[in-house]
């Protein structure tokens, strides 16, 4: 039988997702397993597999396209069997879940996506029983909450099964929109008249997934920061040492050392390795830290597991190979999601000092600079010594200022003298 | 309080009711020498003698009748069936008569009974000895249907029955007789009939358990809690007709979902009749669809893999509530 196949969630905080091509064309059969399509999603570019073999019949969102979670991209079935209904069904679906986008002409959507299917138009035409009525699925608390706030259901996006606005949506609306991944506002951006020219680009999955983690952040993380310098000819030298000893492929680099020596610390400090979480503070056992990675259209951060327990070649190959797969899109969800910490080092831009955006549900990020060749007193002398600053943004609602000042001397000291690292 | 298996607390109960009320007396299959099939019994027929504690023939038809005509005639009987499954050769008698009797009597004659036993699946006892029975009873206007989970309710909720004037179905399972709790010293504890227990307070989504069910669904609010961070509510309504639809309301208002689990099959289950009545009540309120986790649509199964696959368990209670929070 002829079924639509929706757009399915291909990571955890994915809510749509553009066609970035169709592997196989309309009319081809496939089996169970087989890549129908590659999809973008907010993270990376993910294959689509089927779940069982058929027949593409027809193509609702050509490459390029948008559609949100369990939106119609495509029906499949049997070759020969009858689609108008499905059709029909399609475009009226293809029209409501526009609907947020474009709540005030939900029609002109529907007559796209018919115009689309135009060698099947004609019984498209008389099958017009939900076509374009813009049909709202909602939760009845979610309707109630809705009614009783003013918020308009037909800018919440659902979040349930088949777009269902569930009560988190309407909490999420209230709260301003794009907390924990579900229901978000739409807005429509402001077009000034006889200013600057401007170009619009459609915002990426990625910077809306960006904007929406560091807005929450921001506001609902009483966040502090703590700086420090730390002098880093030890660790400089300890990173010549090795490097004159492996083959060029296993060299390593002064952040794979500032990697490991994090995660030792993190160990000693289990208030920096925790997560607020309400009524709840947790603990993790392991220093999974999560090393930001600049990418072209904005910022992925795979995650290095236990560090303390690898060594520096190990930590130097597994963030190549993290970075690599980053710069492609290939990571996989647990590659980058479920760090308990994070490192964010703009040294090599030649930063000298920042601050640095905690990813909740973490507790503290380390923003580290360059280490500069620095005039410093030592034992009464001006001496030349090699200053690396590091500022660590804490959530308060975990880490105190001692807390992280602790945490930080230990990170200090180990770089400073790399053999505490052994203690 | 005293720790107490809900078989020694079902038999306490009988011994108290036994030794406040002359016109107590407790009848059915090996109840008296032998002490019980399930030792519900143990020791009444030898501290209380052939009058008080009465064995029968194998002939449930009969000895409910004769239990029917004692009620009638001012006595408080309690009946025991072995299992609730040959309760069905019986029903003639508790259907038509027990239940009809005062309403057809114009108020006449009372018929102050009590039928009780093991309801429910047990260990590998097959299609005709693993019946829920609690939709079939609580159809039938005039019927009072009591599921206790715990030691102390079963304590409470047994006299309660034994002292009401109308004919009461005391459903107990035979897989929880051996379940330990805390019961309330003393002999005058009883808890109302028509009154749930929250067995467990919880925000996000609000479990429906009744007798197996209940130890069930609080291990799968625990895993719950402990992996998904959800609070769950167990609301166990104790007493299934009547029904205290008011406390489910009130959890389903504070949760806005709703499990419900239970042993017996689904098809116009009592969680039929509660989802209805939340429906009813609560619609506005809900975030999800009801779920409900009954035992499959089959004679229950002898192999002990695919009685195990036809039962609720903790694993399909935890799939239906992350169903309904949308986990």
């Amino acid at each position: 039988m002829a079924e639509k196949f929706l757009m399915p969630k291909l990571s955890p905080t994915m809510e749509e997702g553009q066609i970035s091509r169709w592997v196989i064309n309309e009319g081809d059969d496939f089996s169970a397993g087989d890549t129908l399509a590659e999809v973008d999603t907010d993270k990376a570019t993910m294959e689509m597999t089927a779940l069982t073999g058929g027949t593409l019949l027809k193509v609702i969102k050509p490459a390029g396209s948008t559609a949100a979670l369990g939106e119609t991209i495509a029906i499949t079935g049997k070759k020969g069997e009858d689609i108008t209904a499905l059709l029909a069904e399609a475009s009226s679906n293809g029209s409501e879940k526009k609907a947020p986008a474009e709540p005030k002409e939900p029609a002109p959507v529907a007559a796209a996506a018919v115009a689309s299917t135009a060698e099947v138009s004609a019984p498209v035409a008389t099958s017009t029983s939900k076509a374009g009525n813009g049909r709202v699925i909602v939760s009845p608390i979610a309707a109630r909450m809705a009614a009783d706030n003013g918020v308009d259901l037909r800018a919440v996006i659902g979040s349930g099964p088949n777009g269902r606005i569930i009560k988190r949506d309407i909490e999420a609306a209230l709260a301003g929109g794009g907390s924990s991944g579900s229901g978000r506002v739409a807005f429509t951006p402001s077009t000034v008249v006889g200013a600057s020219a401007y170009n619009d680009e459609p915002t990426s999955q990625m910077r809306r997934v960006i904007a929406s983690r560091l807005a929450e952040s921001i506001g609902p993380v009483p966040t502090f920061y703590l700086t420090t310098e730390i002098e880093m000819d030890n660790a400089l030298d300890l990173r010549r040492a090795i490097n004159a000893s492996v083959p060029d492929e296993q060299k390593i680099s002064v952040n794979d050392i500032i990697v490991k020596v994090a995660a030792l610390s993190l160990v000693k400090h289990p208030y920096v390795n925790a997560s607020y979480q309400g009524d709840k503070i947790r603990f993790y056992e392991q220093p999974d830290i999560g090393i930001a990675v600049a990418i072209d259209e904005g910022l992925i951060t795979p995650v290095v597991r236990g560090a303390n327990l690898k060594g520096f070649v190990e930590i130097g190959a597994e963030i190549r190979d993290l970075a690599a797969k980053a710069r492609s899109k290939k990571l996989l969800p647990e590659e980058y999601t479920g760090a308990t910490f994070s490192i964010s080092n703009l040294g090599m831009f030649g930063i000298k000092e920042f601050t640095a955006i905690i990813n909740p549900p973490e507790a503290g990020i380390l923003a580290v600079g360059n280490a500069v060749p620095t005039a410093v007193v030592r034992e009464g002398a001006v001496v030349v010594r090699n200053i690396m600053n590091v500022t660590m943004s804490c959530d308060h609602r975990v880490i105190d200022g001692a807390t992280g000042a602790k945490f930080l001397q230990t990170f200090k000291q180990m770089l400073e003298q790399p053999a505490m690292m052994l203690v | 309080m005293a720790v107490l298996t809900i078989r020694d607390a079902l038999n306490e109960a009988l011994r108290e009711e036994i030794l406040r009320d002359e016109n107590v007396f407790v009848m059915g299959e090996e109840v008296a020498e032998y002490d019980g099939a399930y030792k519900v019994t143990r020791g009444l027929w030898k501290e209380f003698g052939d009058k008080r504690v009465v064995d029968t023939p194998i002939t449930e038809l009969g000895f409910a009748a004769v239990g029917v005509g004692a009620a009638m005639a001012g006595l408080r009987p309690v009946i025991e069936f072995m299992t609730w499954n040959f309760s069905i050769l019986a029903s003639d008698q508790i259907i038509n008569h027990a239940a009809k009797m005062l309403y057809m009597s114009g108020g006449q004659f009372k018929v102050p009974i009590v039928f009780r036993g093991p309801n429910g699946s047990a260990f590998q006892v097959s299609s005709q000895h693993s019946q829920a029975l609690e939709a079939f009873y609580a159809n039938f206007p005039g019927l009072k249907v009591v599921m206790p989970s715990t030691a102390a309710d079963a304590k409470g909720l047994l006299k309660s029955s034994i002292r009401d004037d109308n004919p009461v179905i005391f459903l107990e399972q035979e897989r929880m007789y051996g379940l330990k709790g805390e019961v309330p010293e003393g002999d005058d504890f009883i808890i109302p009939l028509g009154l749930a227990d929250i067995k467990r307070e919880g925000t996000d989504c609000t479990i429906v358990a009744r007798s197996m069910t209940v130890p069930l669904a609080l291990q799968a609010a625990e895993k719950i809690q402990a992996e998904f961070d959800v609070s769950v509510e167990v609301v166990d309504p104790r007493t299934i007709k009547p029904l205290d639809i008011d406390t489910i309301v009130g959890s389903v208002q504070k949760t806005n979902r709703l499990v419900i689990a239970e042993e017996s099959h689904e098809f116009a289950s009592v969680g039929a009749e509660i989802t209805y009545q939340v429906m009813d009540r609560a619609f506005d309120h809900l975030d999800a669809p009801i779920k409900r986790v009954s035992t499959a649509e089959t004679p229950m199964p002898y192999a002990k893999n695919l009685e195990a696959a036809a039962l609720p368990s903790v694993e399909k209670i935890i799939a239906a509530v992350k169903d309904v929070c949308y986990l």
